[in-house]
C-alpha cells in the first residue's frame, strides 16, 4: 500500500525546553489529513513520551512517522547508552532519569508503558552503548 | 462549566486566550507530573498544575486539553505563552494552592472522571 505522508525529524538532545517539539509538528500535519481525534492522539502521546526520552535519556536523536493509509508508523532512532533491561524498563514505575528531569515534571518510569499502551504494536532493539530504536505502529481503523 | 465560571470560582488572572473563556469543559486534572498527566488522563479538559515549564503547554496539547491553571501564583514565561496561544489554550493563574484550587472546581461541578463521588 502507497505511502501518504512522510515525515523526518531531527530531535535536539541538548535542549529540554525545545523537546516536543517534532510531536506537536506530526500532530498538525496528521490533523490536516483529517485522521480521527482519537487516532491522532494515541500517535502524538506515544510520539511525545518517545520524544521525551530521547532527550533525557540519549542526548537526541532521529525521528521518523510514516503514514499509510491503514496505519502510522513511528519510527524513534538513538545512539545513546542503550536498555540494559528491556523487561525491566517496560514495568510501571521504573525510571533511571534524575531528580533534576523529576523536577521537570518527567521520570515517573511510564513513559514506555505509556507507549505500549496508546500503539497498536511496539518493538524495541537495544543494544548497550549503541543506542535504541523503538518502532511503534497505530492502526487505522477503516 | 465554563473556562470563565473557572476564571471565577478561582479568583484567577487570565494570561491568554481571553478569546475560549466561553468554551464548556467537563472534566479537570491536578498534578505537577507531566509523567503522570500522559499516563492516567482522559478526556479531561483542564489541568492545574504548580510546574512551570514549556513541557506543560505541550503535554496539554498533546492530551487536547483547552485551559491549564497555574495554581500559587506560579507565572509561565514568554516562550510558553506564545506556545499555548499557538495552540489555543487558556492560561489562567491563581493564588490558590494546587488542593484548594482543584477542591473548589470539584464542589462547583467540575468533576476529575466524569462521575462526581
Amino acid at each position: 500500500m502507497s505511502d501518504v505522508l512522510n515525515l523526518h525529524y531531527i530531535v535536539d538532545g541538548s535542549d529540554f525546553t525545545s523537546a516536543g517539539q517534532a510531536s506537536v509538528n506530526v500532530k498538525k500535519n496528521l490533523r490536516q489529513l483529517g485522521l480521527p481525534a482519537e487516532i491522532i492522539r494515541q500517535v502524538s502521546i506515544a510520539m511525545y513520551e518517545g520524544e521525551i526520552n530521547m532527550v533525557i535519556h540519549a542526548g537526541g536523536g532521529e525521528a521518523d512517522i510514516n503514514v499509510y493509509e491503514d496505519r502510522i508508523e513511528i519510527i524513534l532512532e538513538d545512539h545513546g547508552p542503550g536498555i540494559k533491561d528491556i523487561e525491566l524498563a517496560m514495568q510501571e514505575g521504573y525510571s533511571t532519569a534524575k531528580d533534576n528531569i523529576r523536577s521537570l515534571g518527567f521520570g515517573a518510569g511510564m513513559g514506555l508503558p505509556n507507549m505500549k499502551k496508546y500503539t497498536d504494536k511496539m518493538d524495541i532493539k537495544s543494544k548497550v552503548g549503541e543506542g535504541t530504536t523503538i518502532t511503534m505502529v497505530v492502526n487505522i481503523p477503516v | 462549566m465554563k473556562i470563565i465560571n473557572i476564571k471565577e470560582l478561582l479568583d484567577a488572572e487570565i494570561i491568554c486566550g481571553e478569546e475560549y473563556l466561553g468554551k464548556h469543559v467537563y472534566s479537570a486534572c491536578g498534578s505537577d507530573m507531566m509523567s503522570d498527566v500522559l499516563a492516567y488522563v482522559k478526556d479531561q479538559a483542564v489541568l492545574l498544575t504548580g510546574l512551570v515549564n514549556s513541557q506543560v503547554i505541550r503535554t496539554a496539547e498533546m492530551m487536547d486539553m483547552v485551559c491549564i491553571v497555574f495554581v500559587r501564583s506560579k507565572s509561565p514565561n514568554e516562550e510558553m505563552i506564545k506556545l499555548a496561544k499557538e495552540s489555543g489554550i487558556v492560561l489562567l493563574r491563581t493564588s490558590k494552592r494546587l488542593y484548594d484550587a482543584c477542591g473548589t472546581l470539584y464542589v462547583n461541578g467540575l468533576v476529575g472522571n466524569g462521575k462526581k463521588l
